[in-house]
């Protein structure tokens, strides 16, 4: 069973009596420990379809399984707790709160957990262990470069210990260097287990990823441009990952 | 999130902002000041008026006055007896729900009276059994009462109050010691009379404790040697106003008791064309159950209208009348008072709801942040609501402590007989006040922020 099933999904907007299909009758899935990238140009689709995956929004058409839980039925305060419990994100814009320091930054997912202060404490520095920030527990986000921001962010997506990872351009706003760095650590949680889900336009971001999933207007391309997947600057014995070219067909 | 957490996110978003919340918080605390101050101004001068109505008898004390014959019966005016003693004795022996009466026969025109080579002039120089002095809640400070058998014998003796003496001997103020004119002549309209008691002085609390530290400070003065002894006489300076502090502290002190034949005989039947009938001026009557006013009062005017034949030439007086008004006038006054305070008060909670709406607009990424890692919109609602009360909280506690020197303020403006009382139930309903006003202001801005769309909210810069 995979993690994410995704049935004829349709976001529609209304935008003065035009209909805006975002999403239009997309079907997929995505697996357990599976780490793959959604790509596509702007104004295709794809952070809409990160916003449902990620239940930040609700479809307006078509159902989603979340691990066995139906999402599109879920009140706006279950998911709130989906969030909190399966699912971490990481954001473009680091997104941490600028008045509270690191380790208040990464206990901020638990607090809506109702899980305690002291165990909230070891969980926050074991999580900030594991992306080596142990030495900047007490500063402020604004007296961190973009890559440590970015490493609190994902340290805080990680200490709920959710099934999913979603990192929306996570290397956007870093160098090519410290972004190779994050991208490492995207690769160390997928082969820790963690589903991992990065949505970019950068094509050497999707080089990275074994499974590329293109949006074109909406849907799901079959083929995958392999320019955008960055597939034409990948050596060809690196290209180890076969890349998938057509969504899953789900098993019925 | 749990309410714990909420409160301390609420004081650290209080504490980020410091100037900010402490002028959201001074509209609170000007409010919850001045509902305690009013408060406490309105118990001041309710405590006085009671004060004042317990000493000159309290509610249980009924009067009846003689009146003229009314218009209506003006053609029965020669059968009209007058207030007499007569009724005096009907009453104690048929009024079972009177306790005590008390003839009263005041001397009109009011007597001169002289002593010590001093003139005064008061106004309530009257005959009377001595249970009037229980009646009227008098106590003797020196000397004694004349007793019944005083009254008997008609003897020349009289009791007087402080103001009397004061006037007549010398203040405390002005010798510098209480002097004791028991056992001193004075000329009542010429006819010698003995002093042979003094009540004690009456004066509200605020009155005495204003002269007890005005003592202490002469005394300090004396001890230092810093007193003027040569500066001469005492000079009037005109009307001396605040002597002997509210009316009917000052009308209990000036009292002048002697037995009522005393009264009549050497003094009454002086006068010319009066009718050999002891006319009384008024009776003093002390009920038996205040909660049975209604009664008493049915039982004494039947009996006096039987005995007056129907003649309406008396009327009955009740404190209760003063009671009610006091109570008026204290709703009264709590009502405007507590008015005003209110709305600022509410004003203070508008500029709550004013700054929280403003913090949550400036806000709007970091609780998009929240919602995304797992804030539900309970949450985040719980979380501004809190922040808003935190802020009543503080404004109210600080509001307790300035309440104290709001009064002092008012008090250095504005002199009252009466100091002010502060009560613990006003302090609970002001400090209640301000947080049920932080919880609504709180409201409307967390149901804006709550509802806020994740996605819009993440975008937001």
């Amino acid at each position: 069973m995979a993690l994410l099933e995704l049935r004829n999904v349709s976001k529609i907007y209304h935008l003065g009596g035009e209909e805006i299909r975002a999403l239009d009758d997309v079907t997929l899935d995505i697996g357990i420990g599976e780490f793959c990238s959604i790509i596509g140009p702007s104004g295709s689709g794809k952070s809409t379809l990160m916003h449902i995956l990620g239940c930040l929004d609700s479809p307006s058409k078509g159902t989603i399984k979340l691990d066995g839980t139906e999402i599109q039925k879920a009140s706006t305060r279950e998911l709130a707790g989906i969030r909190n419990r399966k699912i971490g994100f990481v954001f473009q814009f680091f997104n941490l709160l600028p008045k509270l320091n690191v380790v208040q930054n990464v206990e901020l997912p638990m607090i809506y957990s109702g899980i305690g202060g002291r165990e909230r404490r070891v969980r926050a520095l074991k999580a900030l262990e594991q992306v080596e920030l142990s030495n900047r527990l007490k500063n402020r986000p604004s007296q961190l470069s973009g890559g440590q921001q970015q490493r609190v962010a994902i340290a805080r997506a990680l200490v709920n210990d959710p099934k999913i990872i979603f990192a929306d351009e996570p290397t956007g706003n870093l160098d090519t260097h410290t972004g190779e760095i994050i991208l490492a650590l995207f690769r160390r949680l997928s082969q820790e287990g963690r589903t991992v889900i990065l949505v970019t336009h950068n094509p050497e971001i999707a080089a990275v990823t074994p499974r590329r999933i293109e949006i074109r207007n909406g849907k799901i391309a079959d083929k995958v441009d392999a320019k955008l997947a960055g597939l034409d600057r990948l050596p060809k014995a690196a290209g180890s990952a076969e890349p998938v070219t057509a969504p899953v067909v789900p098993s019925a | 999130m749990s309410l714990f957490n909420a409160i301390v996110v609420g004081l650290k978003e209080i504490w980020a902002h410091k100037f900010r919340s402490l002028l959201t918080m001074l509209g609170i605390i000007l409010g919850v000041s001045s509902l305690i101050a009013m408060s406490a101004l309105v118990e001041g001068m309710e405590r006085g008026s009671r004060e004042a109505l317990i000493a000159v008898g309290g509610v249980e004390k009924v009067r009846i006055e003689a009146q003229p014959v009314p218009v209506e019966q003006r053609n029965l005016r020669d059968f009209a007896t007058g207030v007499t003693l007569s009724d005096v004795y009907a009453l104690q022996r048929s009024a079972p729900e009177v306790l005590t009466v008390s003839p009263e026969m005041r001397l009109e025109p009011q007597p001169t009276l002289s002593a010590n080579g001093k003139v005064y002039r008061t106004w309530n120089i009257a005959g009377v059994w001595p249970v009037q002095a229980q009646i009227m809640e008098h106590t003797i400070e020196h000397g004694r009462m004349f007793t019944a058998y005083d009254d008997e014998l008609a003897r020349s003796v009289c009791v007087i109050g402080t103001g009397v003496r004061d006037g007549l001997f010398g203040s405390p103020e002005e010798t510098g010691q209480d002097i004791n004119p028991v056992g001193q002549t004075m000329n009542i309209g010429g006819s010698p009379f003995t002093i042979i008691g003094m009540f004690q002085h009456y004066e509200s609390e605020q009155d005495r404790k204003i002269r007890e530290v005005r003592l202490a400070e002469e005394a300090q003065k004396r001890a230092l040697g810093l007193t003027n002894r040569v500066s001469g006489p005492k000079r009037s300076r005109g009307w001396n106003g605040n002597r002997g502090g509210s009316f009917a502290f000052r009308m209990k002190n000036n009292t002048v008791y002697l037995p009522l034949n005393s009264a009549w005989i050497k003094l009454r039947s002086g006068q010319t064309n009066l009718p050999p009938e002891p006319r009384l001026s008024e009776m003093e009557i002390k009920i038996r159950d205040i909660s049975k006013l209604d009664l008493a009062l049915t039982e004494i005017r039947n009996i006096m209208m039987v005995r007056h034949r129907g003649i309406e030439d008396f009327t009955l007086r009740t404190q209760e009348d003063w009671a009610e008004q006091i109570n008026t006038f204290i709703h009264n006054a709590r009502l405007s008072g507590g008015l005003i305070a209110g709305i600022s008060l509410l004003v203070g909670g508008i500029g709550i709801m004013n700054i929280m709406l403003a913090s949550i607009s400036e806000r709007i990424r970091e609780i998009g942040i929240r919602k995304a890692v797992g804030a539900g919109g309970l949450d985040i609602f719980t979380q501004i609501v809190v922040e808003s009360t935190v802020i009543a909280f503080v404004g109210g506690l600080t509001g307790l402590v300035t309440s104290y020197g709001l009064i002092h303020l008012i008090v250095s403006f504005t002199p009252t007989d009466n100091a002010p009382i502060i009560t613990i139930g006003s302090m609970a309903f002001a400090f209640g006040a301000s947080l049920i006003i932080g919880v609504l202001a709180g409201l409307i801005p967390a149901l804006k922020a709550a509802r806020m769309n994740v996605i819009q909210s993440l975008r937001y810069d």
